[in-house]
């Protein structure tokens, strides 16, 4: 049977279109898109008062699986991810073992044909063992589905391991994504290095460390004419460089998380491993920076960087907890708070940042955009609706989320996948 | 008099007033110390855990003997021969700890904020006797007690402090404390252990010691920490004594009554002479033996008097 959605607003930054439309869904894809279709023969879904978009994707989130089902694993995370309105994420390649060779890249993809209500797309590791030495073999693991290269979290140090992998995507055509940090600028550090990392006595991770390495690969980009995105930008220093970077035309594309456009390092005055992440909550001024590139669009996507970690890993000294926070099932309410109805950026914007953008810089030719002959992935929101976090109702395995207790207004509703409903869950 | 804290977890989130509270009270338990039978029943019934996850002879000594003199009962914990060394988390063995009815429990760890996260699951007094890089309030208190013994005031005294600001919560305690109490704190060392943003703390700071060291009342040297130091925070050992060592030839340039105090434990001919070190105008020793008053002080005032309302 065909799925008619009617009466949405629907947005569509691909389009410029911002109507209210209804959509007719078959076969999983979009086959027709009017002011009025016939709801006859069709499964009909009323989303009159409701925001219907093109499916949201996560470009960076930590599954786990393989290898730490504690935290969270491939179902797990996607019913979070279908319940805070995403309908595909791809999967960073820390996973023990590394998501470094096809075998893992396609027991990723069947486990996820298995258990997974979404989209999973696996990113694979720019190095063997996420070692920074020898470059995995990339064009055989596009070939097996992977969608992106990262050594996030462990990222490549040496610049000539880091060409070579931006030449050889030209080859392969998927994105360079770098978590940028110069591990010897940061060695040890566990916060933001600054004011308030000297007032709690916590060894600092330096701005710079952030800044040398986005600059580095700015430049490697431009010199060898490749696509580098740089994942979870958190500095000012970064935004200065990423903006220079897109006035000179060179292809860097950027993301930025929830967290970072939301909390700062003053909040570790509590010692709570739940605000300790990698890169660091920064300063205000880093804050600031952040939302002010959002409204510029020197920043093309979020991306929650969904960190699960079990609470007795997080229950420990600040010093002795893992780096993480999880964002799947807030990061739409929370942005929708703090920056539609606070009037920070247009819901054109917003939904280009969490849809159109993160498809094209992931290469998803048929996501991000309504119209007819895409797939159909949408994501629907209530923008009047009120929340409030609560960390026990997380379907997610792990509570590692410094917003408990917040009270949000708006909030996906609806999640649709390959013209399936897969949230509310039935 | 009244002091309302609950736990002891740094300089920071005590008032003046709090702090005076605590130096009168450490005067009036100066004097048992002295006395032959050195003790008094003030917290008898009480019992306090050191929990110290690093090595210390003075401070652990010194509250184990101000616990005693007031009668308390007091037990060691070390990590080496504990079950930490199996593996144990620190919380697993607060609780456990804590179950067989302690009162207080007195914590050094190497990592900034342990203290503050016991107090998050423990009933008992929490005393941060050292948090890695981060507060080492008795020690603090104890400096100023000195500091008020020698000098009677704090008010405009200028206070320098050398050394490897960055690591001590020495230094950290002291700079908040003595900024409260009026102080003018100038903090000197090379520039990878003073970091422009401790003068947000009210502190100056200054590279050269010759030049800070005119007119000080008070110097306090610290320790470099060889333990916590990273590859080329200075050149060398010697560079750093020829630069910040405090020698007599420096030490002239202070006030002609200036005192100088150390924390403990001293690297002899590195940071201070070793002639400095035992001379007139040290008050290490002094230091120490004020200390056992200053932590029964604050034991008394966290712990003394059941029907005392307490609150953090």
């Amino acid at each position: 049977m065909r799925l008619l959605i009617k009466n949405g607003r629907v947005i569509d930054p691909y389009s410029g279109t911002d109507e209210t439309l209804d959509i007719l869904i078959d076969k999983g894809k979009i086959i027709d898109i009017k002011p009025k279709i016939d709801g006859k023969d069709n499964k009909v879904l009323d989303a009159s008062r409701l925001v219907v978009a093109p499916g949201f994707i996560d470009m960076h989130v930590h599954l786990r699986e393989p290898g730490q089902e504690d935290k969270e694993t491939i179902k797990t995370g996607s019913l979070a991810a279908a319940k805070g309105g995403f309908t595909s994420v791809a999967c960073m390649p820390n996973t023990n073992p590394v998501n470094d060779n096809c075998g893992v890249t396609e027991y990723i993809l069947a486990e996820s044909k298995k258990h997974a209500i979404i989209n999973i797309f696996p990113i694979a590791a720019i190095t063997k063992g996420l070692k920074g030495e020898e470059l995995t073999d990339m064009a055989d693991l596009v070939d097996s589905g992977a969608c992106a290269f990262s050594d996030d979290g462990q990222p490549v140090q040496n610049s000539q391991v880091m060409r070579r992998a931006l030449e050889y995507s030209k080859i392969t055509n998927v994105s360079i994504i770098d978590h940028c940090e110069d591990k010897n600028l940061s060695r040890d550090g566990v916060m933001h290095e600054g004011y308030y990392s000297y007032l709690f006595g916590l060894k600092g991770i330096p701005a710079a460390s952030e800044e040398t390495m986005v600059s580095r690969d700015i430049i490697l980009s431009e010199k060898y004419q490749s696509k580098i995105h740089i994942a979870h930008v958190s500095t000012k220093g970064s935004i200065d460089l990423i903006r220079w970077a897109k006035d000179k035309k060179i292809e860097v594309t950027a993301e930025v998380t929830p967290h970072h456009l939301l909390l700062t390092d003053n909040l570790i005055e509590s010692y709570d491993t739940n605000l300790k992440v990698n890169p660091p909550l920064r300063s205000e001024t880093d804050k600031k920076a952040l939302l002010q590139a959002i409204k510029d669009g020197i920043i093309d996507a979020f991306a929650t960087d969904h960190a699960p970690h079990t609470f007795d890993e997080k229950e420990v000294e600040f010093n002795n907890a893992p780096f993480g926070i999880i964002g799947l099932e807030t990061a739409v309410s929370l942005l929708l708070d703090k920056l539609i109805h606070k009037n920070i950026i247009s819901l054109q914007r917003f939904i280009s940042m969490f849809s159109t953008n993160p498809a094209k810089i992931l290469g998803l030719k048929n996501k991000g955009k309504i119209c007819v002959g895409a797939d159909a992935d949408l994501t629907i929101l209530n923008l009047q609706k009120d929340i409030l976090v609560d960390t026990n109702t997380f379907v997610s395995k792990s509570r590692n989320c410094p917003f408990n207790g917040w009270r949000l207004k708006g909030a996906p509703v609806i999640t649709i996948v390959g013209g399936k409903k897969v949230y509310p869950f039935k | 008099m009244s002091f309302k804290h609950k736990h002891l977890l740094g300089i920071q989130a005590l008032s003046a007033s709090d702090i005076l509270t605590i130096l009168e009270t450490a005067e009036s338990f100066l004097e048992i110390s002295a006395r032959e039978v050195k003790k008094v029943p003030t917290l008898r019934g009480k019992t306090i855990v050191n929990l110290f996850f690093e090595p210390s002879t003075r401070t652990r000594s010194s509250f184990e003997l101000a616990a005693k003199r007031l009668s308390a009962d007091i037990i060691n914990f070390s990590n080496q021969t504990s079950s930490v060394s199996k593996g144990e988390s620190l919380k697993d063995t607060v609780l456990s700890l804590e179950a067989m009815n302690t009162d207080a429990i007195i914590v050094r760890h190497s990592y900034a904020g342990a203290p503050h996260f016991i107090s998050t699951f423990c009933r008992s007094h929490i005393i941060n006797a050292g948090d890695g890089a981060h507060e080492h309030p008795t020690q603090a208190l104890l400096d100023a007690f000195t500091i008020k013994q020698e000098k009677a005031k704090f008010k405009n005294l200028k206070v320098v402090i050398v050394g490897d600001i960055l690591h001590s919560r020495v230094a950290r305690s002291n700079i908040f404390l003595l900024s409260k109490m009026g102080a003018k704190v100038v903090c000197v060392g090379p520039p990878a252990f003073l970091p422009i943003e401790f003068q947000q703390f009210g502190t100056q700071i200054d590279y050269n010691l010759d030049r800070a060291i005119e007119g000080a009342d008070v110097i306090m040297t610290l320790r470099i920490q060889l333990e916590r130091q990273q590859k080329n925070s200075f050149p060398s050992i010697r560079e750093y004594r020829n630069i910040y060592g405090l020698t007599e030839e420096r030490f002239r340039k202070a006030k002609k009554d200036a005192i100088i105090m150390h924390p403990g434990p001293i690297n002899r001919g590195v940071e201070i002479s070793s002639d400095l070190a035992d001379s007139l105008q040290s008050i290490i020793l002094k230091q120490v033996e004020n200390g056992v008053a200053v932590r029964m002080a604050i034991l008394y005032l966290l712990l003394g008097g059941k029907d005392r309302e307490t609150s953090d």
